[in-house]
């Protein structure tokens, strides 16, 4: 406290001035964001050893490989500390158009050739791409987009954390292991795996409702741990029932598909089509299902359970609903990751994927169908991707940051639903929460 | 009031004691409502209004007593020990004293989810976009905007309800009440924190309600209010009813004259 500040009546030291800089949200932000890149400069560099723990330390921070996290860093403060005024001047003339663009409808024919574009790029790119991101396309992200969208109706529309999702596509993965007889119990009869669809999304969908009946009671983080104890369950369950699942060893040898004279072999491209018309399927049917009665009513339990009761909705049926439509659509990608692999175990289902999933409907934006198909999208990408550029072992460290640097310039998600962007800046202006009120004022006397 | 026999009682409530732990909230309440009237329930704050009308909804369950709704041409049917979902199936809607919006919604879509709450319809059907699905989504806009025209809000229809002004939110929060089609309507201090010409809107509104043969509750601070709309008010303090009758007795009853001035921080009320 040495200098009083030169102007205000109140002498301000520059030290108080500091305090209350500080604590302004875009400097919290800088100051994370660079707290994050140094920390990302010593995780990426040399590691240290027994002898001398902090070598590796200096050599990470002092290093020139730690000059482009420096920069990224300065970078990435400076955006957050001016970044509102850059994105405010940046985002004007967008929201003009879009102001002046409002009630001018987009002509049908428009958004058709826009839909036929993009059909026509989704089919024709894959062909160009080598087999080995035709794999990627499939296996890291066709399948996890299937799971992402489904995850959506169970977090994004109807507001329920569920940790325990991958809980459902171990079940799809092994109901199509039992009926191809790849366990040690015999199936009544054997099916190719295209013909296990409707008993494998039965399955999950019974197993949805028998973990929702009793414990969609609860709310939030609650039901959060419940959904994860079930998801570890299903899962130790696989690697200890050996008489039954084959335990650890899993199933070797699932069957592709093979259906209406044509067979689904090593080859990804055809898997990648499969999983394309079933994604365009479920999109069309969970936005209708959105703008539906059935979507609102999901919406009402999301935003005020004890309104949306007093409004005659059954909140347990609908919640029950969510979680059933979200289990059957895991239960799905579960068969055609069976099929694709070829061999299952429990590994193939840890806690983790849960937790994967859920980060991508998040990163994309809960409840926007395009976004969390976008999001699933760039959180499977990335990995392959970074595989030719960063060793191995650093990785996920990447991963790790773009989701820090995400949530805290982008926490609706890359491309949010209108609903739920709106309900994040209602929160943010403490409406919302019925309490947030208090006592109004003028009521009494 | 002698006025009634006893079966043109919409809604009866006994000897309704509600507890928690050692606090008695409620202490052998009761009170006749009579079809197609307008009845308010006043009191000092703290008097148990608000947790009558929880027990009524299904909210709270009280440890004794009974009540009784008689929806017209049907059975008497038990309120207490329904859901609160299932209540508002019996016919009783409500409103909250802290409005309850749906927030992120826009005001059509606020009253859509109360109509909807009769459809039938199931997430199979509105994924295949079936023709009953759609008949019923169009039944619900009719509706829908019809209720918002009925209490002045058709113009703010595609409005976000956060955005409407305190007033309007609580007009919107009665439409949607509204929207479950009730034979009961509560209302939980509906005029609280509305000016002077929201009131008076509001005064022309519950007519308006009445007028239609649904039977209003109404909970209210605003002695003006209840005056204007009120055939009858009961009077709660502490937990028990102390008075009842008409406007007109309840404010010559020196018991309410002096609950309200005996040193409750609610006095000079009206």
């Amino acid at each position: 406290m040495t200098t009083a500040a030169t102007s205000g009546a109140p002498a301000t030291s520059t030290w108080q001035g500091l305090q209350r800089w500080s604590r302004r949200d875009e400097v919290r932000r800088a100051v994370s964001l660079v707290a994050l890149m140094v920390t990302l400069a010593v995780i990426t560099g040399p590691s240290g050893t027994q002898t001398a723990p902090y070598s590796g330390l200096r050599g990470s921070l002092f290093a020139s490989h730690a000059i482009p996290f420096y920069v990224l860093a300065v970078v990435l403060a400076l955006v957050a500390l001016f970044g509102g005024r850059w994105t405010a001047a940046a985002v004007a003339p967008v929201r003009q158009l879009r102001e002046r663009g409002r009630g001018v409808v987009i002509p049908r024919y428009v958004k058709l050739i826009a839909l036929v574009l993009l059909a026509v790029l989704l089919l024709y790119y894959p062909t160009t791409l080598t087999p080995f991101w035709q794999t990627v396309l499939v296996d890291q992200m066709g399948i996890y987009v299937l799971l992402a969208v489904g995850l959506n109706v169970v977090v994004g529309f109807a507001g329920l954390l569920d940790l325990g999702y991958i809980a459902f596509f171990a079940i799809g993965a092994y109901t199509t292991a039992y009926f191809t007889d790849k366990l040690p119990v015999h199936p009544p009869f054997v099916l190719n795996p295209f013909f296990i669809f409707p008993i494998a999304v039965g399955a999950a969908l019974l197993a949805g409702v028998i973990l929702g009946g009793p414990t969609l009671r609860l709310r939030g983080d609650y039901l959060a741990i419940v959904t994860l104890g079930f998801g570890e369950i299903v899962r130790i369950t696989a690697v200890n029932s050996d008489s039954l699942t084959n335990g650890p060893q899993g199933a070797f040898g699932i069957p592709h598909f093979a259906a209406f004279g044509y067979k689904w072999t090593l080859d990804s491209l055809p898997y990648y089509y499969l999983l394309l018309g079933v994604v365009a399927a479920i999109v069309f049917f969970f936005s209708r299902l959105n703008n539906s009665r059935v979507g609102r009513a999901w919406a009402a339990i999301r935003e005020d359970e004890v309104a949306a009761a007093a409004t005659g909705i059954p909140t347990l049926k609908f919640k029950l609903m969510a979680f059933a439509i979200g289990a059957s659509t895991s239960g799905f990608a579960g068969v055609i990751y069976a099929s694709k692999v070829g061999f299952i175990n429990p590994d193939n289902f840890p806690l983790l994927l849960s937790i994967l999933v859920l980060t991508m409907v998040i990163f994309g934006g809960m409840g926007s169908i395009p976004g969390v198909i976008l999001g699933a999208a760039v959180l499977g990408w990335l990995p392959n991707y970074l595989r030719d550029y960063v060793p191995a072992q650093d990785r996920f460290i990447y991963f790790g940051a773009l989701l820090i640097v995400m949530m805290i310039f982008r926490p609706q998600g890359l491309l949010p639903s209108k609903r739920r962007s709106r309900e994040l800046r209602l929160s943010e202006l403490g409406v919302g929460g019925a309490d947030a009120m208090g006592t109004i004022p003028g009521t009494d006397a | 009031m002698t006025t009634a026999t006893a079966t043109d009682a919409v809604l009866e409530v006994s000897d309704v004691t509600l507890r928690f732990g050692g606090l008695t909230s409620l202490d052998s309440v009761s009170l006749r409502h009579e079809r197609g009237e307008v009845l308010a329930v006043i009191g000092p704050n703290g008097a148990g209004k608000t947790s009558l009308f929880n027990c009524l909804t299904g909210v709270y369950h009280p440890q004794e007593g009974t009540v009784t709704f008689r929806p017209e041409g049907g059975r008497d049917t038990a309120v207490l020990g329904r859901k609160p979902f299932q209540v508002n199936k019996l016919g009783i809607a409500r409103t909250f004293q802290n409005i309850r919006l749906f927030n992120a919604l826009t005001a059509v879509e606020n009253v859509k989810i109360g109509v909807e709450s009769h459809q039938r319809s199931g997430p199979i059907g509105a994924m295949l976009g079936l023709p009953r699905n759609r008949r019923e989504e169009r039944d619900s806009d009719d509706e829908a905007f019809r209720l918002l025209e009925f209490v002045g809000l058709s113009k703010r229809a595609n409005e976000v309800s956060a955005s409407l002004p305190y007033g309007d939110q609580r007009r919107l929060e009665i439409a949607r009440a509204l929207g479950t089609r009730p034979k009961l309507l509560l209302l939980d201090e509906p005029a609280a924190g509305t000016n002077p010409a929201e009131k008076r809107q509001l005064e022309v509104l519950i007519r308006d309600i009445a007028a239609t043969g649904v039977s209003v509750l109404l909970i209210e601070h605003d002695m003006k209010l209840v005056m204007a709309v009120a055939a009858n008010v009961v009077v709660l303090n502490f937990g028990q009813v102390i008075a009842a009758g008409t406007p007109q007795e309840i404010q010559r009853d020196p018991k309410v004259v002096e609950a309200y001035l005996g040193g409750d921080e609610a006095a000079g009320e009206a």
